[in-house]
This record gives structure tokens, sequence and C-alpha cells, in this order.
């Protein structure tokens, strides 16, 4: 066992890494259940998202290409769950699990001709003066450009529902569907774009996975993260600041269990790769005793009967 | 114009027609899918749900339906009775694995003593390891009303790794040359959960996925219990004012589909898989998801659902080797059937009206 060996600087750049994928499926997650929907099709999204952005990535040789790919992927998936609960008015929780059911399945299947290729390599933005201050530079400025999409999004989102009209409107849906309705929004038209917003962002997230951090493909290689971004959202209390201390909580156990696995803990590695979802009960046990700041009308079907 | 008119109450009908008519639309969108993957999509359709019952080999193939088919109907009848009253077990996948670790712990413990308890022993076991890991979101819903989805789900990831360390650690094999996974309980027979009669498929995991079937619809229909449970799904208000009281239902509701879910590891363990392994697990607990709705939650339809998703499940395997249509197709195939599912259930609770736009 070599403590030592695992650097402090290192561990916080690659949890900067190790957040984004979590922190951008949370990001749309967090718009659809502030617009009233929840959406448990995260996982299934962000893995349809994955092999989306992988094989676009692989057949243009542009990761750029890819993202667009994987966010596209991510959306029209769920295109099927706006249309199951907006359309047909099915359970919301019913629709969110054969979302991800059919996800996992359907990325297994496009993903066949790709195991063991090797994506394109997505450049590191090198950030003159900036990457080259000690300790800050290769923790904050190192990085892919995707890592800073995600910090602007959640910056975005945070200034759209608190300071825009849009993000009123979103929000009056979300809490209230049948005032929103009466004041003459289109409580449908705005929940299907929040739910294709989220689709596309976990699909990004995915692709996250697939093309920098892993990267390669295997199925089912998201392993729970679209779990881990749902259960990001209640810790955050639905407030887009508080995702982004979350990602990084979770971004930095794992990145700390697989330094320890690395140093050879004697811990065996199982025990260790559990932690991350141990540690997302643990942090829903102790937020979950606040439900107040939960969007009101979360999870209850709207039909309009006026 | 269309205009969907809520119905005062769901249509019977409707109830019972919409699982085959989300089939009939499946059979027709997965046709069109393994046409997109080249194959011919007749030829595959008839595969999957005509060769495994009337084909050359159903010999050999009708016995698996039960040995596929029992897990599927015992996790998914456990998991109906919560998802009637609004609680939501996702981590069936993880109480099956820790069931079978429990239950095949319990018969290694006794191994290699001849003895008639150690079958019993392993049930027991198997049963009480589901239902404590079930107990975990149950518990931790009703300390500090966690979202008991998000808990079941994450424990079944950490169930994975269980599994795994049990493989590779305190269960494995002594004499088995280092290779990972323990010893084969069908070679040891005290604990093996052989077919009761040879060349049936007939186990006691299908014994038992019948007893439930009987046990959840007595419960249902004869019992305050089940009265309660699902007058809680229908108006969580109303129940409350009729006496019933939600802890105690969430407690039974997780721990019975814990329980259940672990007993169908404990059987499978015992019997077709033999023992445990890291790739144990195949998604049972996911796929009864599917069995529970495309059923209704309804006992029977469970029990009729999860003969279908077995009969997709070895109609693969030969659509795999015949046909060359790849695991994953059938995945996708599953997936569909609860999407068209949820579709088609519109009708159930809506009628669609067609109104003329009124001229002045």
């Amino acid at each position: 066992m070599d403590l030592a060996s695992i650097s402090p600087v290192l561990l916080l750049a690659s949890l900067m890494v190790a957040a984004t994928p979590i922190l951008l499926a949370a990001l749309g997650e967090l718009v659809v259940e502030r617009s009233g929907v929840l959406n448990l099709g995260v996982e299934g999204m962000m893995i349809t998202g994955a092999i989306c952005g992988f094989a676009a990535a692989v057949e243009t040789g542009s990761p750029f290409a890819g993202f667009v790919a994987a966010a596209l992927g991510g959306a029209v998936l769920s295109l099927l769950f706006a249309g199951l609960t907006q359309v047909a008015l099915a359970n919301q929780v019913a629709s969110g699990l054969a979302l991800t059911l059919f996800g996992l399945g359907l990325s297994a299947l496009m993903g066949q001709g790709y195991v063991g290729v090797k994506p394109p390599p997505t450049p590191r933005l090198d950030i003159p003066v900036l990457g080259d201050i000690p300790i800050l530079g290769p923790i904050l400025f190192g990085h892919d450009v995707m890592v800073y999409v995600g910090l602007g999004l959640c910056a975005a989102i945070w200034a759209m529902l608190k300071y825009t009209r849009a993000g009123l409107v979103l929000r009056a849906v979300g809490e209230n569907h049948d005032a929103a309705h009466a004041l003459g929004y289109k409580v449908v038209r705005v929940r299907v774009m929040a739910i294709l917003f989220g689709g596309a962002c976990a699909g990004l997230g995915g692709a996250y996975i697939s093309l920098i951090r892993v990267p390669q493909w295997t199925e089912g290689m998201t392993a729970g993260a679209g779990w881990i971004a749902l259960a990001l959202v209640v810790f955050a209390s639905w407030k887009a600041g508080r995702v982004l201390l979350g990602a990084w909580l979770f971004g930095g156990v794992t990145v700390l269990q697989l330094n320890l696995q690395a140093a050879g803990v004697a811990i065996p590695v199982e025990y260790l790769s559990m932690s991350p979802y141990l540690i997302t009960i643990l942090v829903l046990v102790i937020m979950s005793a606040d439900r107040s700041r939960a969007p009101g009308s979360l999870g209850r079907i709207f039909h309009a009967t006026g | 114009m269309l205009k969907l008119e809520q119905r005062p109450e769901p249509s019977r009908l409707w109830t019972y027609l919409t699982p085959p008519l989300a089939v009939a639309v499946t059979m027709i969108a997965g046709g069109a899918l393994f046409a997109l993957l080249g194959k011919n999509p007749v030829e595959a359709i008839a595969t999957i749900f005509w060769e495994p019952l009337f084909g050359e080999f159903a010999f050999y193939y009708g016995p698996q339906l039960l040995v596929k088919g029992a897990p599927l109907i015992l996790i998914a009848i456990g998991l109906s009775l919560g998802f009637r009253a609004g609680i939501w077990n996702i981590g069936a996948e993880g109480q099956y694995i820790v069931g079978a670790i429990t239950g095949a712990g319990a018969g290694l413990a006794f191994y290699p003593a001849d003895l008639w308890v150690v079958f019993p022993v392993m049930v027991v076991a198997g049963a009480a390891g589901g239902w404590a890991w079930a107990m975990i979101p149950a518990l931790l819903k009703l300390r500090f009303g966690t979202n008991e989805i998000l808990v079941s789900l994450m424990l079944v990831y950490v169930a994975e790794q269980l599994l795994a360390a049990m493989s590779l650690g305190l269960l494995k094999n002594p004499d088995g040359f280092g290779f990972p996974g323990s010893r084969n309980l069908q070679q040891y027979a005290p604990a093996h959960n052989a077919e009761l009669v040879a060349g049936t498929g007939m186990h006691w995991g299908v014994v038992a996925a019948l007893i439930a079937v009987i046990f959840a619809y007595v419960l249902l229909n004869r019992h305050v219990l089940g009265y309660h449970i699902r007058l809680t799904g229908q108006a969580p208000r109303a129940a409350r004012f009729a006496g019933v009281r939600p802890k105690r239902l969430v407690l039974f509701c997780l721990g019975m589909s814990g329980a259940l879910a672990g007993l169908a590891g404990m059987f499978e363990v015992s019997g077709p898989a033999g023992q445990i392994s890291i790739d144990f697990n195949v998604g049972y607990g996911f796929t009864a998801i599917i069995v529970a709705f495309l059923g209704r939650l309804h006992p029977v339809g469970i029990l009729l659902a999860g003969l279908l998703m077995a009969l997709t499940y070895i109609g693969g395997e030969i659509a795999q080797s015949n046909l060359g249509l790849p695991a994953a197709a059938i995945q996708v195939f599953q997936g569909m059937l609860l999407f068209f599912l949820l579709a088609v259930d519109l009708f159930t609770n809506f009628r669609i009206r067609v109104i003329r736009p009124e001229t002045a």
C-alpha cells in the first residue's frame, strides 16, 4: 500500500473530469424536474448518448460531431418518453423505467460493431497563461472543452431559472400545472421542451464517458451514472449550484476509490467499487429530511379538461 | 379534431385487451427492427414465438419455459403488490442476487454433510437475504423519507459488487484451482434444487412461483391487506381514512417483494445456474418489471406474462443461433413491449372523441 503515490493535484484535476458526466446529466434532469416531470430514464438516455456519440465520432473522426450526435440521440430517445407521458398520459415512473430498459438494449444493439474500437481523442484546451499556474493550472485549466461546457451550462441554468421569464414559466408549470394552464402557459409544450433538453444533456453526459473518460465502448458502461444523476437532483434540492457541488462530491468519491484501488489498499476492489453507490444512498438519507423544495407538480399527470 | 376524455373508471374491456394489443404491436415493430438488421422478419418472429412451443425441438424448449418463467413470475408477483400501492421497488435484481448469495452460502456451510434439512434452510436463508436487502430502502423510506426507487436501485450495483466479492472470496470453491465461483450445488445432492420430475423443467422454484400466484390472488381479492394495497394505490387519502397504516404497507410490500426475489435467486443458484459466479445474474429482476406491467399487476396476468417473456428469452436464443440475431435485439424487443403497453394503456383510462370544429 502506498498512499503517498496519490497526488492531491492530480486527484482534484481528475475529480473535475469524473464529475462532468453526472453533472451534465443531472443538470438536464434538474430542468425536467423543475418543469414537474420525473424522468427515470436518465440511465437509458445516457447510454444511448454514449453509443451515438461514440459511433458518430468513430465514423467521422471528429469528437465534436460525436457530442452533437450524442445530444441528438439522447433527445430523440427522450421524445419517446415525452410522447408516452405528455400525449398518452402514461405513468411517469413506469415510462422512465421503460426508457432505461429500452435504452440499455438499444445501445447494446447499436454498439455491436464498436467493441474494442478506439475513438478519436478529444483535444485538451491549452489555455496559455492560466494553464501554467502551479497547482491551480492543472486542476482548473488543463481540461477538455466539455468540462467547461458543463460548468457553463450550470451557470446558464442557474441564471435562466432565477432571472429570466422563461425560467419563471418553467417553474410555474412545475409548481402548479393547473394554475400555469389557467394563466395560458402551454404546459405540455413547456414540458416536452424540458424533456428534450434533459435528453440532450444526458446524451452529452453519456458521450463524455465513452469518448473521454473511459474512452471506449462496452455494454452498460454508464454503470448507474444516470441513477446517481437522479439522486444528485434530490441531493441538490432542485438547485443548479448545488448540483455542481454534488457532482464534485461524487466525482471525488469515485476518483478517490479508484486511486485507493491503484494504491493497493488492503480492502478488496469490489468493496471499494461499492462506495459511490453507498455514498449516494447516504447523501440521499441526509438530504431527504427536507422534502419541501420538490416542485409541487412533480410526477403528476397533467390533463387539461377545460 | 381529436380530444381525450377521461373515463370515470378504467375500461374493463381495454384492461384485458391492451396486453395482447401491445404484444401484437411489438411483433410488428420488432419485425421491422429485425428487417432493418437484415433478417427475414416473419421468420424471426416465428422463430421466437413458434419454434420453442411447436418446433422440432419443443420437447427440449418446453421445460425451459418453466425454468426461465419461474423466477420472472416469482419476482413480478412481489413487485406487483408494491406497484399497486405506489411503492416502487426497482431493485429486485439486487434482492435476487443477495437471496442467491445467502441461500447458496447457507447450503455451502453444511458441505459436505448429507442432511435433509439443508435445502429447507437454504430456502429460508434465500428469502431472508432478499427480504433484508429490501428492508434497507424500506426502513430508510420510513425513517428518513428517502426515495425507495433510487435506494433500491443503487443497491443493485452494490449487490453486483458483493456478488463479485463473494465469488472471488468467501464463497470461492476451495477445490476450484483458483477459478472464481463457488462449489457447484448441482453436485451437492442435499442442496441441489433438482427437477422434481425428470425432463419437465419442474423444480421447486416453479412450485414456489405457482404458490405465489395463488397466494397473491387470495391476498388481493379475499384479504383485507390486499384491499388496503389496492385502496392505497387508487386513493391514498381515502386509504388513510379507512385505517390503512402506510408505514406497515411499505414494510410489507417491499419485504414481500424482496423475499420473493431472494427466493427466486436461491432457486436459480441451487438449480439451473448451480453456482455463485460473477455473471450469475442475467437481468431477471429488471425484466420482471416488464412482466408485472404486462400482466396488469394481476397474479393470473403475471403468470401468463411471465411465460410469454420466458418464451422471448428462449426464442431469442434460438433466433440467435439459427438466424444470427444479436442478443441485444431481444432486449430491445422486450423493452419495446413495455413501451407499447404503456402507450396503448391510453385507451384504458381515456376515451378518444372526434369533435368537429363548431361553425357559427
